[in-house]
């Protein structure tokens, strides 16, 4: 069964992986960044401010995917008995709620000069909101149930996420169902975007830059979780 | 293949999952009218009574519809279906212009006639550079 894994292999890869990881992480980053705060020609309505996108929509792409993720890896988990699968997930919470995070805040930046005020109830940002209260909850529920020696954290961690999935897709289409001051998706991967390729690519450079990122710290999060089990003197899990 | 547990296991999760999408999807689609940011100006022809509460008009800014005397600003909001007059004294967004999206908040007077108290620009999905820009127009 697949259930058991051996720490130790992983461990000589996640001990590892993160040099070579940072190293293309920041070649990748100063690539995009040039590309985004230079290189790239200014939007004709929004002029500079257009360059905060190439952090926005980056970031609120990873913390959608990552808390999709996170739910995948919690269900399936829980329905196989799978603990590593776990142990993952709590690994890349961190990164999707800092992701989460910078994308409120960047669009609360952009929203100042653009719309003409920091926040909106509307239902795009409303949503991305309530994924981060989402992300914060399932944290702490680690926090607290973690040393319980019992699979309750496990379980409740699962909960959290099934409730938690149901607003991915409310966040993504909210722009389509209702009237939101948040503009609709720009890329749209059957028909033509809306967006210039000059300021296509420096965004899609970022996406991997920021993927790169959580990826980093992911390694080293779960690295992490792998020493405890050591410490604990278990080699199977 | 798998054992019982599984299985059960595997129902568990569905039959939460379609039991949360349900509740959520009535929940949203009663909540309709509060979740919706701005009411275009057709929706507010079809209102059976003028609403006394604060709201939001949203549409596309009329074209040559904007005056501005001494510090009071008019223009026309339009969905292209249906129009409603504008008054707002104040400051707005640098974005807001004719042709472009725009959404204000404030009270109706009548179904045709808005005082807005807060004006807010509603950017589009429109990305490129002002060269491109320029070539789309002289098409």
């Amino acid at each position: 069964m697949f259930k058991y894994f051996e720490p130790n292999k992983i461990f000589s890869i996640t001990s590892k992986a993160p040099k070579y990881v940072l190293f293309l992480f920041i070649v990748i980053f100063s690539i995009g960044l040039t590309e985004a705060l230079i290189l790239s020609p200014e939007d004709y309505k929004q002029s500079h401010s257009v360059r905060i996108m190439y952090v926005h929509v980056p970031a609120a792409w990873i913390s959608l995917g990552i808390f999709s993720s996170i739910t995948f890896l919690s269900v399936v988990g829980y329905i196989f008995k799978i603990r590593n699968f776990f142990l993952i997930s709590k690994s890349l919470a961190p990164s999707g709620l800092v992701f989460n995070i910078v994308a409120l805040v960047t669009g609360s930046i952009w929203g100042k000069p653009t719309w003409g005020t920091w926040w909106a109830w509307d239902a795009r940002i409303t949503s991305m909101l309530i994924l981060a209260l989402f992300f914060v909850m399932y944290l702490v529920a680690w926090r607290i149930y973690e040393n319980n020696d019992n699979d309750k954290v496990y379980k409740i961690t699962s909960i959290i996420t099934l409730v938690g999935i149901i607003n991915i897709p409310i966040i993504k289409y909210s722009v389509e169902w209702w009237n939101t001051l948040h503009q609709p998706a720009s890329i749209n991967i059957l028909s033509k975007s809306a967006i210039h390729t000059s300021m296509l690519i420096p965004l899609l450079i970022m996406t991997a830059a920021f993927a790169l990122f959580s990826l980093l710290i992911f390694l080293m999060k779960y690295n992490t979780e792998l020493i405890k089990i050591k410490n604990k003197g278990l080699d199977r899990l | 293949m798998y054992g019982k547990k599984v299985k059960l296991r595997f129902f568990f999760v569905l039959l939460v999952l379609i039991t949360l999408i349900l509740s959520i999807f009535l929940i949203l689609k009663s909540l309709e009218e509060n979740v919706v940011y701005f009411q275009s100006p057709s929706e507010i022809q079809l209102l059976e009574e003028i609403e006394k509460k604060k709201i939001r008009v949203g549409g596309m800014v009329k074209n040559k519809s904007i005056s501005i005397k001494a510090k009071e600003i008019r223009f026309i909001i339009t969905d292209f279906k249906n129009e409603i007059n504008v008054t707002y004294s104040g400051v707005v967004p640098n974005l807001f212009s004719e042709g472009k999206g725009v959404v204000a908040e404030g009270y109706l007077k009548d179904k045709s006639f808005f005082i807005a108290t807060k004006i807010l620009a509603k950017h589009d999905e429109n990305y490129m550079p002002p060269e491109v820009k320029a070539a789309l127009e002289e098409k």
